[in-house]
């Protein structure tokens, strides 16, 4: 029924271009349409092509909803001008082609390394990989790593993965390493 | 002049009509100031053609201006009065083109599309550099047709064009894969997308144009219906929602589960298609109806209890006389109007769905080495650990909590396993423990296949004294007995693994090993258990010789007499006197008899298998939540608390029914249908039963790498599960009076059946010679010689990887 209405919603000839250009299917941007406008107040659904999303809206998503990287995420995604991190149609469309199961573990790593790199300094460096391990040990404070074992962790992290041993990760040496793992492609997704 | 003239300011209006720049809107003025000179020329050659070879001959004309004027190059684009376009002269300054370039490079004939274009006409990145490609091209090109102006395109400058095109091509198809924004994607696709249009229309000029515009038609409507099948494919899967919903609240590894049961009910309702359609439906509909003939008609004796339910659900009475079951089918060699090959279908689908499994497994082993890639490597433990560990499908909060203990336990742990190199301490006492559990697990399967032996002996010792006077357990003892093995058995493995100690993953593998043997040894006890019940029977009742055939034969002649009262005629010159079928006596039928026992296997299986979710895990969950309240001790933590999904347990299951579908499938055409019932069952029970009553495993650690392990056992089991249908067919001789095959020395006699009668002679002789020892011995060695260097190159290409891999480090 709202899948009807929607299709009407975008173009026929944008939804072809949307196929060619991401690793998704017709239906799953419909879908994604649909979710995306029902985040929007019901005035602005009609253009919900054009109009940009808050991040605390897209964050209620409850694919994002658990996700340690959510901020990050939708900082690496998003297109906004005025750095607020809202998304726009397309952002989300690109998130989604991202995160897909048919995208290529090539592009999957290029955007796993942007999303680990908190300072946007295009290098994960000691801060970076403090902060991506505090991330993955979540909130409590029983569960965080002493400060001796973060050294540790992050003393092997970088004797294994930083080849040019300059105290820090480039792109290369991320996609390195990523690729050769056999769960990074199956675990990276989100499914609408 | 004047007619210029009109084009020209024609030509203008579009462009004013066209939401452009300042630019390009000043563009054709300048233009047509140089055109003057040149629009006579223009003229004539353009008006013979079509729209699409005349942009070919206004680059051919541009080209050949390029040669005289210095290197000047108008604009590619045509609009719809291209005449005018053509008109102007290209006599520019090569800034000027190459600013027109970028601007109108790659827009097409059609006004729409230049609206189009327009709108991004701002982005200049990619379409400078590709422009300038182009244009590179084309320069160098020019110099070549500077004579006449009706020479065609040479091949060079053909190439060159295809070559963009091409280019262009490829771009289009790649650039998903880019990790750009949006805006920048769709610029770029729009601007390729239009030079790709624009320009294959123009390469097709010469030769063949036609037949090439037509090839690139075609192209593109291939690419539209693949690209709508894939959508159509897409929709089609059955069970996403719920799949994703079991991912978000376990993980992918429980769902990996749910994945691969729908994968074997896809396989299974191909199977079921095959049987059904080509095996049981014909019989049904064209076949002798039922109570025509001995075979299809329950026997008098039988006749009060044939309607019961609960000798229907034993599978015989009336369900054991009917299109379920191989003694059913009669053999006649044709059948009804369509004169379909009964006998021919039975053998072909018999023998094509082990083909179709064979062929489905292999090809998914094989994408799955693909995916696998570089396979075991611990070089990367920690950043592994760091960079994938988080599972982005998880959606609920409970789990991510979960997996947040999981990660944290797991780095605490490998820091800690770093640190401390090995700790000698008791090896021998290790030692000591593993040796006593392998025995302990040895001793459990023999125990198992012992006690299978002993159940089916017994369970033939009840047959001969008469099934009446035994209880239910009795006549279910066997089923019964193999099912609870099945459930016991692993949990006793999981107990005496704790005394072994091994890493979680290793523990894994030794437990799935152990559960794999117990099942195959379970299922190969019962069918040689079974073999020897039927050769006992034989034995004892009728040998399984012509002697058989020959008694029985002669009773039935003795019998018919009696209907005659008293002589037994020499011939049957008597008229042959209407019997009932019911009253006939019968020959023996033991593919039936093995047909009805996989059957009720696989349905006591499935019993079991609903009874052990309801009971372990459903009524546990209800007793741990409601009895918490008033119990000693904390019911959801300790003992027995939740029970988790035990994956490796499940999907062993569902190998081994699979399994025994298929060895079953040949003698009883009915199990592929039941079995996809069972399935479809199941993925509503078992999703529901997860969701409702489990909880996510505590140690959450991946087993992505089973995932070949859970095909390469599909597989042995596979071909472990054919091996005794193709025995049978290959060694034993069918029953005489039952099934398709009966009056038949060898099954598989069908086929030289077939063959003399369906296909011309000179076929027949040409098998013949195929067929023949001397041909197919050498061509067996030259499989085994190509596997063999198949297989060589193989490992040098791992070795060349390896190698590249040293190298990157």
């Amino acid at each position: 029924g709202a899948m009807g209405g929607s299709a009407s919603l975008i173009p026929q000839d944008l939804l072809s271009e949307y196929q060619e250009l991401t690793f998704l299917s017709k239906q799953e941007i419909l879908l994604a349409y649909k979710r995306f406008s029902e985040l929007l107040p019901k005035e602005e659904r009609e253009s919900a092509c054009s109009t940009r999303v808050p991040k605390s809206q897209i964050l209620t998503l409850p694919e994002l909803r658990a996700n340690p990287f959510q901020h990050r995420i939708c900082h690496v995604f998003s297109t906004s001008e005025t750095g607020d991190d809202s998304m726009s149609f397309e952002d989300f469309l690109d998130m989604l082609s991202v995160f897909s199961d048919s995208a290529t573990s090539d592009i999957k790593s290029h955007y796993a390394f942007r999303i680990f790199d908190f300072d946007d300094d295009g290098t994960l460096d000691r801060k970076d990989l403090e902060q991506l391990v505090n991330c993955l040990t979540g909130q409590g404070e029983e569960s965080r790593l002493s400060s001796a074992e973060m050294e540790q962790l992050i003393q092997n992290i970088l004797e294994e993965s930083d080849i040019d041993k300059d105290g820090t990760i480039n792109i290369s040496e991320f996609q390195h390493v990523v690729s050769r793992s056999p769960d990074f492609a199956s675990s990276f997704k989100i499914v609408l | 002049d004047g007619s210029d003239d009109n084009e020209e300011g024609s030509a203008v209006e579009n462009e004013e009509t066209v939401k452009g720049t300042e630019r390009k809107r000043a563009t054709p003025r300048t233009r047509r100031g140089h055109a003057r000179g040149r629009d006579r020329h223009g003229d004539e050659e353009d008006e013979d053609d079509e729209d699409g070879t005349r942009r070919t001959g206004h680059r051919r004309h541009r080209n050949r201006r390029r040669g005289r004027a210095a290197g000047n190059e108008a604009s590619d684009s045509d609009m719809e009065p291209a005449k005018a376009r053509k008109n102007e002269a290209n006599q520019k300054s090569k800034e000027d083109d190459e600013e027109e370039e970028d601007e109108k490079g790659g827009k097409s004939g059609k006004g729409k599309n230049e609206k189009k274009g327009d709108k991004k006409a701002d982005k200049k990145g990619k379409k400078e550099k590709a422009n300038k490609k182009k244009k590179d091209k084309k320069k160098s090109g020019s110099g070549s047709d500077s004579e006449s102006e009706e020479e065609p395109i040479t091949e060079e400058e053909l190439a060159k064009l295809k070559e963009e095109v091409e280019e262009k091509k490829k771009l289009i198809a790649t650039l998903r894969n880019k990790p750009w924004k949006m805006k920048k994607k769709l610029s770029v696709l729009k601007e390729a997308q239009l030079f790709v249009e624009k320009f294959e229309g123009a390469l097709g000029k010469g030769k063949g144009k036609k037949f090439y515009a037509y090839k690139v038609m075609m192209t593109k409507k291939w690419m539209k219906f693949q690209r709508d099948f894939e959508n159509f494919k897409t929709a089609c899967i059955p069970w996403e929602m719920k799949i994703k919903e079991i991912e978000s609240h376990f993980g992918s590894s429980v769902a990996s589960y749910f994945i691969f049961l729908r994968w074997m009910y896809g396989i299974n309702m191909i199977l079921f298609g095959l049987t059904f359609g080509l095996v049981m439906v014909p019989e049904a509909l064209m076949g002798k109806p039922y109570g025509s003939l001995p075979r299809k008609t329950v026997p008098r004796a039988e006749e009060a209890t044939a309607m019961n339910f609960a000798t229907l659900w034993d599978f015989s009475g009336l369900a054991q006389y009917s299109v379920l079951f191989y003694g059913y089918y009669n053999n006649q060699r044709t059948i009804g109007w369509l004169k379909f090959r009964m006998p021919l279908s039975y053998f072909l689908v018999g023998v094509g769905s082990i083909g179709y499994s064979f062929m489905i497994v292999t090809r998914t082993m094989a994408k799955n080495a693909n995916d696998d890639g570089g396979g075991d490597d611990t070089s990367f433990n920690f950043s592994w650990k760091m960079f994938t560990s988080w599972d982005y499908l998880i959606g609920n909060p409970e789990t991510a909590d979960n997996k947040f203990a999981s990660i944290t336990t797991s780095f605490k742990e490998a820091i800690v396993e770093e640190q401390e190199s090995r700790k000698e301490e008791n090896i021998h006492l290790t030692r000591f423990l593993r040796v006593l559990a392998n025995f302990l697990a040895l001793c459990t399967l023999a125990g198992s296949g012992y006690l299978i032996f002993f159940v089916v002996r017994r369970s033939q010792q009840f047959a001969l004294e008469g099934l009446e006077n035994y209880g239910w357990w009795e006549r279910n003892e066997v089923n019964t007995v193999m099912s609870l093995l099945g459930m016991f058995c692993p949990t006793l493995f999981d107990v005496i693994s704790s005394l072994e100690n091994y890493h979680p993953r290793i523990a894994l593998r030794w437990q799935l090993g152990r559960i794999f043997a117990l099942f195959l040894g379970n299922l190969y006890t019962f069918i040689i258990a079974l073999m020897d019940e039927i050769n006992l029977k034989a034995r004892y009742l009728l040998p399984f010789t012509l002697e058989e055939e020959k008694i029985v034969k002669y009773n039935m002649t003795i019998w018919e007499a009696s209907l005659y009262n008293g002589t037994i005629p020499e011939n049957s010159t008597a008229p042959p006197i209407q019997v009932d079928p019911a009253d006939v006596p019968r020959g023996p039928c033991w593919e039936t008899m093995v047909g009805q026992e996989f059957v009720r296997l696989t349905v006591s299986d499935m019993m079991t298998t609903y009874i052990t979710i309801l009971i372990g895990d459903f009524l546990r969950a209800v007793f741990v939540r409601f009895f918490n309240y008033c119990w000693c001790w904390d019911l959801e933590y300790g003992f027995p608390s939740y029970s988790e999904f035990d994956i490796s347990g499940n999907v062993l299951g569902l190998i081994f029914n699979q399994g025994m579908i298929w060895m079953g499938s040949f003698y009883a055409p009915c199990l592929p249908a039941i079995n996809v019932f069972r399935l479809h069952t199941s993925m509503y029970l078992q999703c529901w039963a997860v969701m409702c009553c489990n909880v996510p495993q505590e140690r959450v650690f991946k087993a992505s790498r089973s995932n070949n392990f859970y095909m390469a056992m599909l597989l042995f089991i596979l071909f472990l599960s054919t091996l005794p249908a193709v025995y049978t067919i290959v060694s034993i001789p069918p029953s005489f009076d039952c099934g398709p095959f009966s009056g038949k020395t060898r099954m598989y006699e069908v086929i030289s059946e077939t063959l003399e009668h369906d296909f011309p002679s000179w076929f027949g002789k040409v098998f013949g010679y195929a067929s023949n020892p001397g041909l197919i011995l050498p061509f067996i060695l030259l499989m085994v010689l190509s596997l063999y260097y198949l297989n060589a190159t193989s490992k040098s290409y791992k070795e060349a990887n390896l190698e590249l891999k040293k190298k990157l480090q």
